[in-house]
């Protein structure tokens, strides 16, 4: 069964044609080819298909197309800046080296995104719980802190 | 001699595609008329398929085919990414079907469909009949060698090899032995867990070829073995690997490639795509082989090692797929690092129903170094003998010649690992704070292992790595290399070499976003930590050969002008120079515009190398670890763990940090929580997801710290030797010799887990 719903995604207006069994994240993937949210697990343990609803992240592979009806949704695609620069956290994760396969990347560029929002100043310890909900099998997490940390310091020094 | 680009942490040229979600990993490239496939899997342990009823499965609507063994080939092919063995005794086991009726572990492969959605496959696989004829499973090696056990494979006897190699005499050697000291481990199945789960899509092509674009470590040796599978000349098949999701291993072994192109043969070529559950990945990929070992040495009074005797048996699951040279490597590996004069390794590969295991990071050296360094605690704390002084005492030094591989070492840094270790990790102050502050129910204690691995496979299977480099109308690079890119850096540790050789900026250099089996040159892909070792000499020659070319047709095209000769020229920072005086000749760019365009004596400027490689170089390191274990839950923290690594030259210390922090996440996981693990009743695989798989999120690894002993080793290309599976191999037995050295009793196996813990403590097992 198909369903029309009206979302915001990256900033633009959109009206949808969704199946009401479909996942937010093929939804994303397949009817708008914004392929930088990934699959890892299907089912909200890796965090790799993190986006944004109403400034929350949420996996969008466990969260039902029809439920971002009325929502404002942002992708990696929606964090880059409309030139194709990088936003400061992006530009950490490469300086710092914290990209290796990069599978991983767009979910925890969502998520630090999400958490620096929230807790400008956080200590490693919140850096840490705040993107437990992301896996890297790659890097050991260590450089992803230290261009989340980096992040939070320059924009403190810059106030 | 001074390098330019060489060991600077350069940008990789990937990563702003990577951190704005522009890479295109397999699943994102779009396709016409994609079709879906799916697997049907076998739901018993052990039996064959008595009958299949797919009539009610070929109704569900959107589904276009159902294959069944009956509709692939009847043949059977190896499935190891190794290369191609002309010795036939080093041919790959071939004991696998695109389909089986035999089921040999539970989840076998036994049909598959194919529909115009995933959920149309998905419904018609549940509506599929089977009856089976069960036999008994085995889930553990003793199981399957007991008297009588059903053979896996028919004619096995459920063994794929046991062999015995070694040096000296094993009798003499205990004879001389002043003490013996005896112990036993075991080390589990674990998985990959690379964030990519297996992905790939089959076609028929324009030229009638078919092309499969696969996330695999090996696009060479897939497409050769696709041609194995369907018994068809090599040539008829293409492979493409786009941006790959991680791999350790996993992706060295072809796994559901064939299937892909015999779907898409039974839709006349039409785009098929399969793409693996985490779940299926999990349990019907590959994992780590689990290993036991028996080990007895013999030490004179000083703690010298006069005798060894190794026994391992290792579970190869219900495949070969890389079969005994897992658990055959361990016994160079032990040679590697400790000079045994007698010695015995008895290796034992044995088929039982669990996952097929194949290469993993470290390829079955994690499991061995957890074994010796594990023991050589046991070693230490039984004799007095300082754990340092111990292993010092018995490492091999330069110039050793490894009795079991054949190889001489060049460079061997242990030592130095030490002591820059014991200086980083603050040791000495360490140790002297615990001993002072011991009791109460949270009790600390360190711990350290030692290493050795290769660079490459070398002298067990050939080595060759290719590269081709074209001089650009502008001056820029076209760089092309058969070896993989799957995110640990290698494009651009590469692009630094042919930089760094020919003498221009790093962003001169273009790599491909794809490797591509009719485009890239040969080479055997990413695994034995073998690309800037093996396929770095190709690339290096290939840098030398271009950047001859270079001169000498600076020279031609300069010589009515200049006098210099080529031998007075070099090429710096892009421009071609006089060496004695640095003036500029050129630019590369103008230099090039003469190439291409001269009406008379223009010709582009390539160079295209492959390279035998008929060496290797032994990298070493070490861990040091701090742990604190609560003595009522039996959980451990992890307050401090360092490797310290010898690979020769780093060729760009952020990327090598990066690979040394991942790998020991990695060896944190195995150490301490991560296992695969069976039900005894079913077979069937109990927490094949990431749920209950624990794999290490960001609240369980530590801050890790990193250092490297950088000496040039006389043959790795650029002094460097191999780095990417190294970090795994050695921070699990620290981790376990310091939860031994906080709670003084003794845990044999890992993953070391708060359960364990509470055993050993409610027994209070000794040391």
């Amino acid at each position: 069964m198909l369903k029309t719903i009206n979302c915001k995604i990256n900033g633009r207006d959109m009206e949808l044609q969704v199946d009401i069994r479909e996942s937010l994240l093929d939804m994303l993937r397949d009817r708008l080819h914004l392929t930088g949210t990934k699959q890892g697990c299907g089912v909200g343990e890796c965090g790799a298909c993190a986006v944004l609803i109403d400034g929350q992240t949420l996996d969008s592979c466990i969260y039902m197309a029809v439920w971002a009806d009325g929502k404002e949704i942002v992708t990696i695609e929606g964090i880059t800046n409309d030139d194709g620069s990088l936003s400061d956290i992006q530009h950490n994760f490469v300086d710092k080296g914290a990209i290796q396969c990069g599978f991983c990347t767009p979910g925890f560029v969502v998520s630090a995104t999400a958490l620096l929002e929230e807790k400008p100043n956080p200590t490693k310890a919140e850096i840490r719980r705040g993107l437990s909900g992301n896996l890297c099998r790659c890097t050991g997490y260590t450089k992803i802190l230290d261009a989340v940390e980096s992040t939070a310091e320059q924009r403190g020094n810059k106030k | 001699m001074e390098h330019k680009v060489i060991g600077k942490s350069v940008e990789r040229w990937d990563a702003i595609a990577k951190v704005t979600g522009r890479a295109n990993y397999t699943g994102d490239i779009p396709q016409k008329e994609l079709l879906y496939g799916k697997i049907c899997r076998a739901k018993i342990a052990h039996g064959k398929v008595k009958s299949m009823d797919i009539s009610e499965a070929l109704k569900v609507p959107g589904v276009v085919k159902i294959l069944t063994p009956d509709d692939v080939p009847e043949i059977s092919f190896p499935t190891a990414g190794h290369p191609y063995s002309l010795d036939s005794r080093y041919v790959d086991v071939a004991d696998r079907r695109i389909l089986t009726r035999n089921v040999r572990l539970y989840g076998d492969e036994i049909a598959a469909v194919i529909a115009d959605s995933e959920l149309a496959a998905e419904i018609a696989v549940s509506k599929i009949k089977v009856e089976y004829e069960e036999y008994e499973f085995y889930l553990s090696t003793e199981e399957a060698l007991k008297e009588g056990a059903v053979e896996i494979h028919e004619g096995s006897k459920n063994i794929i090899a046991d062999t015995i190699n070694g040096t000296g005499d094993l009798e003499a050697g205990f004879k001389d032995a002043d003490f013996i000291v005896e112990d036993v481990c075991a080390t589990p199945i674990v998985q990959h867990c690379q964030m990519e789960n297996q992905i790939a899509y089959a076609y028929k092509d324009v030229d009638n070829r078919w092309v499969c674009v696969s996330s695999t470590q090996i696009p060479h040796i897939c497409r050769r073995i696709l041609g194995q599978a369907f018994g068809m000349p090599w040539g008829k098949f293409r492979v493409i690997k786009p941006f790959i999701g991680g791999g350790f291993g996993n992706k060295q072994d072809i796994t559901i490639e064939p299937l892909a192109v015999a779907m898409s043969m039974a839709v006349g070529g039409k785009a098929v795509m399969l793409d693996l559950h985490r779940e299926e990945v999990f349990a019907w990929t590959r994992v780590r082989h689990a290993i036991s070992y028996k080990i007895k040495m013999g030490f004179t009074k000083d703690g010298l090692i006069t005798a060894a005797d190794i026994d391992a048996i290792s579970n190869n699951g219900a495949y070969a797929s890389h079969g005994h040279s897992v658990v055959a490597k361990g016994g160079g590996i032990t040679t590697a690092l400790y000079k045994i004069p007698n010695f015995r390794y008895r290796s034992r590969t044995v088929y039982t129903n669990t996952a097929a295991a194949g290469a993993m990071r470290g390829y079955g050296t994690p499991q061995i170094i957890y074994a010796l360094e594990t023991f050589m605690n046991k070693v230490s704390m039984q004799t007095g003998i300082d754990q340092f002084e111990l292993r010092e005492k018995n490492f091999t030094k330069v110039n050793d010649e490894n009795p079991l591989l054949h190889m001489t070492q060049h460079s061997m840094s242990l030592r130095e690992c030490f002591e820059k270790g014991k200086e980083v990790f603050k040791w000495d102050e360490k140790r002297k704070f615990i001993d002072e502050n011991k009791g109460g129910d949270y009790v600390k204690g360190l711990g350290i292992a030692a290493f050795a691995y290769t660079s490459g496979a070398y002298p067990k299977t050939m080595e060759i790595g290719g590269c081709r480099l074209i001089l650009n109308q502008d001056g820029s690079i076209k760089m092309m290399v058969g070896a993989t890119e799957i995110g640990q850096g290698s494009d651009a540790v590469f692009s630094q070499m042919v930089a760094d050789t020919v003498g221009v900026p790093y962003e001169w250099i273009i790599a491909d976003a794809v490797t591509d089996t009719d485009i890239a040159p040969f080479d055997t892909g990413a695994y034995a930590s073998r690309q800037t070792f093996v396929s770095g000499m190709a690339v290096k020659k290939a840098a030398l050969e271009l950047k001859g070319k270079i001169l000498e047709a600076s020279y031609h095209f300069s010589k009515r002008t200049n006098k210099v000769t080529v031998d007075d020229m070099d090429i710096v920072d892009g421009n071609i120079i006089q060496k004695h005086d640095g003036q500029i000749i050129e630019g590369l760019g103008d230099l090039a515009l003469n190439t291409y365009y001269n009406m008379h004596e223009g010709h582009c400027l390539t160079a295209d190398v492959s390279n035998r490689c008929t060496k290797n170089a032994y990298p070493y390191g070490i861990t040091m670890a701090e742990v604190e274990v609560d003595k009522k839950t039996g959980k451990v923290e992890v307050l401090s763990i360092l490797n310290v690594h010898d690979s020769g030259r780093i060729i760009n210390p952020i990327l090598a940090e990066g690979q040394v922090e991942g790998g020991m996440a990695q060896g944190l996981g195995y150490g301490l929580a991560e296992e695969l693990k069976y039900d005894a009743k079913t077979g069937k695989p109990l927490n094949n997801n990431l749920l209950d798989y624990k794999m290490p999120t960001s609240m369980d690894v530590p801050d890790l710290s990193v250092a490297f002993v950088e000496i040039d080793d006389p043959v790795g290309p650029y002094g460097n030797k191999s780095l990417g599976e190294p970090p795994l191999c050695s921070p699990a037995p620290a981790l376990r010799n310091a939860i031994i050295d906080a709670l003084g009793i003794y845990v044999k196996d890992i993953p070391v887990t708060p359960q364990k813990i509470i055993e050993a403590l409610s027994e209070n097992r000794e040391v």
